[in-house]
């Protein structure tokens, strides 16, 4: 026996009142209908100026598909475009917000989510791609202040250049403030040190795409895990040679090859053999390249972003490709020790920003971008492969 | 042309030292194989001891699996363990973690998961049971300090009970320091008041499994949205008379139903009507009522818990059922505002511990147990509908082709 009345979702006065009057405010001509294109700005009278970008372009896509048609949007439309746009795209119900009498104590699950994170741990997938030589051993060394690079703590003989492209993962765990991030680092040695380099993306996007398929496979089983492991990778360092020319032919296909699967963050390695002059002038010439390769480099700015977004990436495209320097010496200063490569001409110091972006990639990378890079390659990327996996399994 | 060579997963040399060391330590006979029920001591001397006791059960599991065969592991598959124990399991990894020369500054993703989280804002789905009559609506209200419940902000008929179960969902957002809650309340008005109830249960289910059923089709789309709207039942107040006796048949009954679906919390209502020793007895009675018929109410405690969970469950589990009493009004008493209830013979408070465990049930609810309801919900009431509906599709499936 089933049971035979259907759930109702119910709505509150002040909800049906608020919602009638702007339908009515919007309805000028009295035609029963509002126009389709009109309701943001009917919504607007709802809610108040209260919606993200991200929020009013979901709802005027909704808008427009429910208005198709005709153009134009009736009020038990209307309606239901509002309960869907309130019950699962947002939380920022402005003029419909319910007002408390007193601390009710709900702002605490921050508290208890900060809990449940930190007992868990983060993880954190980083690639690094790149001709021998550039440095990166010693940049991630350096980014993450411990001998974490492939080449540091495992045996293996020193400089051999394999003769394809190998694909090596590395596994650690580091804690900071009890904070504990098992933190992976996948380096492809061998990528661009061959005489024909046609196809060495191929295993790193191979390798990629092998992450996706691990993870969608945990996903769709019908026993999984609890928490389905992520061996996806986050972020692709990729090292761009200080030639002062611009990008490399192998540079521009490689990007181009994987930017669709990853996020690519450029950089420009050994920063210190050009003066800050051949530096920028380096900087333009490869952004010219991005733009006309169509290269899409972290953070990608296809959709328009919501103002805080904006505030937090503009400076990043600013300064992108990052010019870095790498060390894990450091000399003692003024009873300092400050990390850098002595010269006899000087001393770089690697976390000064005067002399090269190594600390503006840090903070991007680990403490301001971490979250969202890995939150990216999990709602893109990732989708991505899944929607053409799943289309094709429909499709064989 | 794919690529010939697979990736590789490198253990460092000191990964690699501490888990030889530690598997030869285990080896006392030099078999070159321990025995699968040691494996996690011999991990314990790895890592230190440093793993919950859910990662521990994890682990044991697991070394029995693989030596389910023998009773014994080799050195390969040792490895084998730890590596999925670390890589998969684990992020505590004691003494193999690798030290910092000095700060890094990772530990600001906590900052911004905050960040994400507040710019989201949050969701919470409560459903309340019960006969009418039993102050659901009030205790709600009581609860989220707001005219939340259905009855107090839509335009109904008053007092109308229907003649079969309905449900009935209101939802607001409320704000509070910044954190937006979708807060949805779900009622089943006519639940209980039939003169037969046998039934009366199969509503509510139903509706918590159209909600499984609701995320489980979006999951699986192939195009589907950034986040899964969430409409799951996180928790179900279940309200029981203040009758002095024991629980009813029908509660019994609808516990069992929805036990295995739904985080149950049962509450005994208008527990003002009870002194503070009737209302202790009563409380003895239906614990016992809970035990004899097996029900289980949340949080639940079927798997031994991490340290931290059991200290927090302890004292709620010591508690349950919750004796509440609800109330929309206020007195003023040296100047401070106290909400309660005046009768002849005094004022019952509600937010004063002595007087009822309305202040319990809400720092239960809303101030340490709220996310734990949701991944609980998640984790485990979802996951076995998932895995039931993806079980019985394969059968079909099996049987189609029969």
């Amino acid at each position: 026996m089933d049971s035979n009345k259907a759930a109702t979702q119910l709505l509150t006065e002040s909800q049906i009142t608020a919602l009638e009057n702007a339908f009515k405010a919007g309805d000028v001509e009295d035609r029963g209908v509002v126009d389709a294109g009109q309701v943001q700005f009917i919504v607007q009278q709802v809610l108040g100026d209260v919606l993200t970008v991200s929020e009013v372009r979901t709802l005027v896509q909704k808008g427009e598909a429910v208005g198709a048609a005709t153009g134009v949007i009736n009020l038990q439309e209307f309606k239901d475009l509002l309960i869907d746009l309130l019950h699962t795209t947002t939380t920022r119900w402005g003029a419909l917000q319910t007002s408390l009498d007193g601390y009710v104590g709900f702002d605490t699950v921050l508290e208890q989510q900060r809990k449940k994170f930190l007992k868990k741990g983060f993880e954190f997938n980083l690639m690094v791609v790149g001709e021998s030589g550039l440095g990166k051993s010693t940049l991630v060394n350096t980014l993450f202040k411990s001998k974490v690079s492939r080449t540091s703590c495992t045996n293996e003989p020193p400089q051999k250049i394999p003769k394809t492209v190998e694909i090596n993962t590395v596994t650690h765990v580091i804690e900071e403030k009890n904070v504990r991030l098992r933190l992976s680092i996948t380096d492809t040695p061998g990528f661009g040190d061959q005489v024909n380099n046609e196809n060495c993306w191929l295993p790193i996007y191979d390798q990629i795409n092998k992450q996706f398929d691990k993870y969608l496979t945990e996903e769709r089983s019908v026993v999984r895990r609890k928490q389905i492991p992520d061996s996806r990778i986050h972020c692709c360092l990729y090292f761009i040679a200080p030639t002062g020319h611009g990008l490399k032919a192998l540079d521009i296909s490689c990007m181009k090859k994987l930017h669709d699967v990853v996020n690519i963050i450029p950089v420009i390695a050994k920063a210190d053999t050009m003066t800050i002059e051949e530096r920028d002038a380096f900087k333009d010439r490869i952004r010219e390249d991005i733009a006309e390769a169509e290269i899409k480099v972290y953070p990608s700015s296809l959709l328009p972003e919501d103002e805080d977004v904006l505030q937090a990436n503009a400076p990043i495209r600013k300064h992108l490709p990052l010019a870095v320097v790498g060390s894990d010496r450091a000399l003692t200063i003024n009873n300092k020790s400050i990390l850098g490569r002595q010269t006899k001409w000087g001393f770089v110091e690697v976390e000064n920003p005067n002399h090269c972006e190594f600390s503006f990639l840090r903070d991007m990378l680990l403490r301001t971008h971490m979250q969202d890079l890995k939150d990216t390659t999990h709602e893109e990327h990732y989708e991505n492969y899944r929607r053409q996996k799943l289309s094709e399994e429909g499709n064989p």
